[in-house]
């Protein structure tokens, strides 16, 4: 079979200690990115002729915008499996990455706003952009207080899994909500494919701030993966070795 | 650098307040994230300690009261 490879990653403790291995470089590398990115972006990036400083915004808003949409896909593609496979890892790995959505949709509502009230005179209306982007939130505040509804979890992570499967629809709703009807949001300057419609100096300051909440949304993904195999395993032989032997370690 | 000094910097062109809102509430938001991840990861394993030392109790316990019932049955005989 060509997806042996995977096979050990169905493995729990495997699945653990691969984690807890590329968690402290993608928390390093998150830092490192982060802390260039966001001085770059308020300190050297030049304004912009019409929005002027208000565009150092752009820097938080976009990145968040985007990995709010992208942990969802990677959520309901972990739900799927989950759902079809039986994968109970994947059900772990969905339940990991609803809150740092959620985190990310919230970030990208309230730095939009706080946006909008300067360029547009209004922190919020209710245009097709802004409220799909609200429904995401409200998707992914569904998804974790299902996964904390049910004790048990293979069936808390049934009912999210449908939730989170029925919500994909809200996806293209958000990507194209701009183009589909008339909006104050304004079109995509970044993922237009080709050449994105901004200049090199905004450009390279954006995709570093990009980069470095990548790390930051895998690092923490891992964290609380980790967190929902002890949960999920907490009475195999591996978890209780593993939790005694750190208590004795911690004594010392 | 764009800012001549730490006043302007502060300022942002006027849009002082909303640029810091934005940074402000992003900073405070994921930090509370990374904390109570942290947290949350720390009290599973607690958890789990906690339960398993209850356990080894309770099983001294059984263990003591089995032997003290089967010593008091071998006296009565």
């Amino acid at each position: 079979m060509m997806w042996k490879w995977l096979h050990p990653y169905a493995n729990p403790e495997i699945s653990y200690h691969f984690a807890g291995k590329i968690l402290p470089w993608c928390a390093r590398l998150a830092f490192a990115f982060l802390t260039i990115g966001i001085t770059w972006a308020l300190l050297f990036a030049p304004a912009d002729y019409q929005q002027g400083d208000t565009f150092r915004i752009f820097y938080l808003h976009v990145p968040a915008a985007m990995l709010s949409m992208g942990i969802y896909l990677a959520m309901a593609i972990a739900a799927l499996s989950s759902l079809v496979w039986q994968l109970k890892l994947a059900d772990a790995s969905a339940a990991a990455m609803a809150p740092i959505g959620a985190t990310f949709t919230f970030i990208a509502l309230v730095t939009g706003a706080a946006w909008g009230k300067p360029m547009w005179g209004t922190w919020w209306i209710w245009d097709a952009r802004l409220t799909s982007e609200l429904i995401l939130l409200f998707l992914y505040l569904g998804v974790m207080a299902l996964h904390n509804a049910f004790e048990d979890k293979t069936l808390a992570g049934k009912a999210a899994g449908i939730l989170a499967l029925v919500g994909v629809i809200n996806l293209p709703i958000i990507k194209y909500s701009v183009e589909w009807w008339n909006t104050l949001h304004q079109g995509a300057t970044v993922s237009k494919l080709g050449q994105p419609s901004m200049t090199a100096d905004m450009f390279w300051p954006f995709l570093v701030c990009f980069i470095g909440f990548a790390f930051l949304v895998t690092a923490l993904i891992c964290l609380r993966f980790r967190t929902e195999i002890l949960h999920r395993n907490s009475m195999r032989p591996w978890v209780r070795e593993l939790v005694t032997t750190k208590e004795k370690t911690h004594a010392v | 650098m764009q800012f001549d000094s730490i006043s302007a910097f502060l300022n942002m062109g006027g849009y002082g307040f909303y640029v810091w809102l934005s940074y402000g509430v992003s900073i405070i938001a994921l930090a509370l994230l990374v904390f109570s991840s942290i947290h949350n990861h720390k009290k599973i394993k607690q958890q789990i300690a906690l339960r398993i030392k209850r356990e080894v109790k309770l099983r001294h316990a059984a263990e003591l009261q089995k032997a003290q019932t089967s010593a008091d049955t071998s006296k009565n005989i």
